[in-house]
């Protein structure tokens, strides 16, 4: 049991995938402009990367002893066809939130968030139990990200900031700096 | 054909500078920020990229006209996964230290937004020869900058130019330079730069078209 909260607590802050593994950069910079559609594309990724947990369980246990070189590809694979799924039930159910994301929900296929998970859980040696707790604490992580930049963004939109930096080069430095705060975490570790 | 051929040259040359796909479009962060902590992890990643770019361009290209619309991002995805599984064997193989120390990152070259965007938006509608040029073009771009942000990392970080000491024992190394959040700010600083200079450079061509309209 202490192990599977150490899982959740180091997958959501001390690696956390966008601050510490720079995982799934271009949704981070790309959709957090609105806090809104960052929560919501935040809680898509969750839900993609508890399947590509399971997916990526049910592959190694069963697949992939037999034929390992087909990992990256069967990963890929799977992935794709659990996001056109998920991208066919959205525009079903809620056109607004499909026009809200836009170019995005395809690509979560890309996005290395996902295929970074798979890969890690994978190296890891993680079973069924902890590869779930794992997808469950970097998708929040992910989320909890996406989310501060999301609300600092709005923020700055306001601010004056010389002409030349705004855009992409201030929001690096802000996820920069972010990033420091988060290393903070790393001292969790020592303290148990 | 000397018109053919400028054009081939602007789009070799496009994707080095004007489009640089690292510094103008900012694709591919994901894997790019995460190895370039010294200038050989740099020059690795940025080297296996670019067969990946070359070789999967020349595929989609070649394999246009019998892909169905429908399925087409999967295909070019699964032709990528190829290449970059071939990849990673090779470089297990050829150099197991660096493989090591990339780790996870050279799998996940498939995920990189870059890529599929080339094989969207150019190598799909371009014969076989523009699509190759075009891919070399951006992976060179690719491959620049990655270089240019692990050797900047490394000297500050380390004071070290591929692992030879640069500086004196004087010289305290900012340990941040070579930690994620380095990572970040030095992107978002060669970011600034790259503006800047677009910015000079605007400012430059307005002042002679003036010029040339006083003259007149």
């Amino acid at each position: 049991m202490n192990e599977l909260v150490w899982i959740f607590i180091s997958a959501l802050l001390i690696n956390n995938f966008v601050l510490a593994y720079f995982l799934g950069l271009c949704p981070f910079l790309g959709v957090s402009q609105r806090l809104e559609t960052a929560f919501r594309l935040g809680l898509a990724t969750i839900f993609v990367m508890l399947i590509t947990a399971l997916c990526a369980w049910f592959l190694n246990t069963y697949i992939l002893v037999h034929a390992p070189y087909l990992r990256l590809i069967s990963f890929i694979v799977v992935i794709a066809s659990t996001v056109q799924f998920i991208e066919m039930v959205i525009k079903k159910m809620s056109p607004g939130l499909f026009r809200a994301l836009g170019i995005f929900l395809p690509l979560i296929t890309t996005n290395c968030a996902i295929l970074g998970l798979a890969i890690f859980a994978t190296n890891k040696g993680y079973g069924f139990i902890e590869g779930m707790v794992y997808a469950l604490g970097a998708g929040l992580g992910f989320t909890l990200a996406l989310v501060l930049m999301a609300g600092i963004r709005e923020e700055t939109e306001l601010a004056e900031v010389p002409r030349l930096i705004k855009g992409t080069a201030m929001n690096l430095i802000i996820a920069g700096i972010l990033s420091m705060a988060f290393m903070g975490f790393a001292g969790l570790f020592s303290a148990a | 054909m000397p018109e053919k051929k400028r054009d081939t040259y602007q789009e070799f040359i496009k994707g080095l500078w004007r489009d640089n796909p690292a510094f103008v479009q900012v694709l591919g962060m994901c894997p790019m920020l995460a190895v370039t902590n010294s200038a050989v992890n740099a020059l690795v990643m940025g080297g296996a990229t670019f067969f990946v770019l070359v070789a999967s361009s020349f595929f989609v290209s070649s394999l246009k006209n019998w892909i169905p619309k429908q399925v087409r991002i999967s295909t070019y995805i699964i032709i990528i996964a190829t290449f970059v599984t071939v990849t990673d064997f090779t470089l297990q193989a050829l150099m197991p230290v660096v493989h090591k120390e990339l780790g996870a990152f050279i799998p996940l070259i498939v995920a990189n937004c870059m890529i599929l965007g080339r094989q969207e938006a150019f190598a799909s509608r371009n014969s076989v020869r523009l699509a190759v040029v075009d891919a070399l073009g951006m992976a060179s771009g690719f491959l620049f900058a990655l270089f240019s942000l692990g050797a900047v990392r490394e000297l500050l970080g380390e004071g070290a130019l591929f692992g030879f000491k640069l500086f004196s024992d004087d010289f305290e190394p900012w340990v941040i330079m070579i930690l994620p959040p380095g990572g970040f700010i030095t992107l978002g600083l060669l970011l600034l730069l790259f503006n800047w200079l677009k910015e000079r450079k605007d400012r430059l061509v307005a002042q002679l078209d003036e010029m040339e309209i006083e003259a007149r």
